[in-house]
């Protein structure tokens, strides 16, 4: 059956070359932790993309209950936390795994940065990751405001005065941010969702998209 | 174009079809070392080591439940803030009197630009052959630099921080304000409720000086109650009610009936 369904597909849009391209190729000796034990610092990478799924499958069930006002955002969280079944695990999961994800993305920098493994031809790759490490500092900075809670609020009124301070655009990027040139309040909060929730994630989905496409094609760095 | 199969697609049939050129890639034995197909021996591997960490992290997870303060007071002018921890190294730099006052720009824009822009052009700045890092001592030493002065910053901003008063002090409070009292002022026992108990229980039992006379902490039978109101309890003294049985039981009553009306809902 599953045969009949695939050799369906199959003679329509010949599946192979896109499989191919996927998952069919070699693991170089050097990078296979079953041959070399220190290979395992080739692994923070794939690491990174596994907390990021984690953190996305979370954050979609956490959007289930959360509400991004201020009259509701803090009791939302609360009662996730206190009421809902297994809900403080998932809440669990999304907090703890925004700081696992910059320790995690921290050591894959390391990782490439020590071995030079951003030399030719792999400058643009590096720039690329370079920008995702942007993006998460950014996603975790957003989301630090969501629970609406008093470290959220004065954490976020203290990094608004700071963007307000950058010379010549310094107060169109807090209104852009805040929503306001001096209240942190409804405004900076829809703001911070949808930047949380839409934004960031599209540019790191179109980032982490040319960061593997880079890989495949360049295929991962020889050894040292 | 010709693809695996050798199938033709539709495409733009002004473009004159080339030469075709193999996709597929050589025979793992061509290459060098002992390599192993990704799909599926390796990505199995890749499994067991996702579930270790899985493991690891639900632990985490589980042992240390996620933090939530207190509901977002902009009045509460006492409170410190603080950024979350992968953010305290640029907090603390701005501490620093060459980066702060007159220098904010420096420490604020200058600073961190020079390094996260070092970062970003790292291939352009350290672009010798040699990967080796005794090949590139300048990188490598300026990375090292970097490192430790964020590792340091961010251990002399955590050091400072009273981690456990603070989270004592910042405990979230349920949202009380929710529950909806009604007050039977009606009620025979409401008038010997004012007389001898609103001045320390409040107007609506909210509690004052005294605690409410509601809610998950206030679990007492009638019995109990008549006889607290009579003899006290704790901090309470002793004859606040100095009336009739027959309006004792009317104010036992009242507060019962208070109750009531809130576990309804
Ligand atoms: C969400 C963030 C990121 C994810 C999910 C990710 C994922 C990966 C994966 C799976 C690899 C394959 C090799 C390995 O696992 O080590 C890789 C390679 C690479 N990454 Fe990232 N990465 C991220 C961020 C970064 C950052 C922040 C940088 C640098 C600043 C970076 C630079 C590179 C480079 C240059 C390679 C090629 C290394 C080589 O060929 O040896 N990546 N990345």
């Amino acid at each position: 059956m599953l045969q009949k369904i695939y050799d369906w597909i199959d003679e329509r849009i010949d599946l192979q070359p896109i499989w191919r391209d996927i998952a069919d190729h070699e693991v170089p000796e050097h990078v296979n932790p079953a041959h070399h034990f220190s290979a395992f610092v080739y692994c923070f990478g794939g690491l990174t993309f596994f907390v990021v799924v984690i953190q996305i499958l979370s954050g979609m069930f956490l959007t289930m209950y959360y509400v991004p006002d201020i009259e509701n955002a803090w009791r939302s969280v609360y009662y996730l936390q206190t009421e809902v079944a297994h809900a403080q695990i998932v809440r669990g999961m999304h907090h703890w795994g925004a700081s696992v994800v910059i320790v995690m993305l921290l050591l894959h920098t390391l990782r490439v940065f020590f071995q030079g493994a951003y030399k030719k031809p792999r400058e643009l790759n590096w720039m690329v990751g370079v920008l995702l490490f942007f993006v998460m500092l950014g996603l975790g900075f957003t989301g630090y405001l969501l629970p609406w809670d008093n470290k959220a609020f004065f954490a976020t009124q203290v990094g608004l005065e700071i963007a307000q301070q950058v010379p010549f655009i310094g107060d169109q990027l807090k209104i852009l941010l805040a929503g306001d040139a001096s209240i942190v309040g409804a405004q900076t909060l829809t703001r911070f969702f949808a930047i949380h929730v839409f934004f960031l994630p599209a540019a790191l989905f179109a980032l982490l998209a040319v960061h593997f496409i880079l890989i495949r094609r360049q295929g991962i760095s020889g050894p040292l | 174009m010709q693809r695996g199969k050798g199938m033709k697609f539709v495409g733009d049939s002004r473009i004159k079809q080339g030469p075709t050129v193999s996709r597929i890639p050589k025979d793992y034995s061509e290459y060098p070392g002992r390599t192993e197909a990704f799909w599926p021996n390796f990505l199995l591997k890749e499994w067991l080591a996702g579930a270790v960490f899985l493991i690891g992290f639900l632990i985490l997870t589980l042992a240390h439940p996620s933090p939530l303060e207190g509901l977002a007071d902009p009045t509460d002018a006492a409170y410190i803030p603080l950024p979350d921890w992968y953010f305290l190294f640029l907090y603390e730099l701005l501490k620093y009197e060459f980066a702060s006052g007159n220098y904010i720009l420096l420490g604020m824009l200058g600073i961190p630009g020079i390094a996260f822009g070092a970062l970003l052009l790292a291939p352009f700045l350290d672009n010798g052959p040699g990967r080796r890092p005794h090949q590139r001592p300048i990188a490598v030493g300026m990375m090292l630099l970097g490192l430790a002065s964020v590792i340091w910053l961010t251990y002399t901003s955590a050091a400072a921080v009273d981690w456990e008063s603070r989270a004592e002090a910042n405990k979230p409070v349920p949202p009380s304000d929710d529950v909806d009292v009604v007050i039977d002022t009606d009620h025979p026992g409401y008038e010997v409720y004012e007389t001898s108990c609103l001045a320390c229980h409040g107007a609506e039992l909210e509690g004052t000086a005294a605690p409410a006379l509601y809610g998950p902490e206030f679990d007492h039978t009638a019995e109990e109650i008549a006889d607290i109101s009579v003899n006290g309890i704790g901090a309470m003294p002793p004859d606040q009610f100095t009336g009739t049985d027959e309006e004792l039981e009317q104010l036992v009553d009242f507060i019962l009936s208070v109750n009531e009306s809130i576990e309804e809902e």
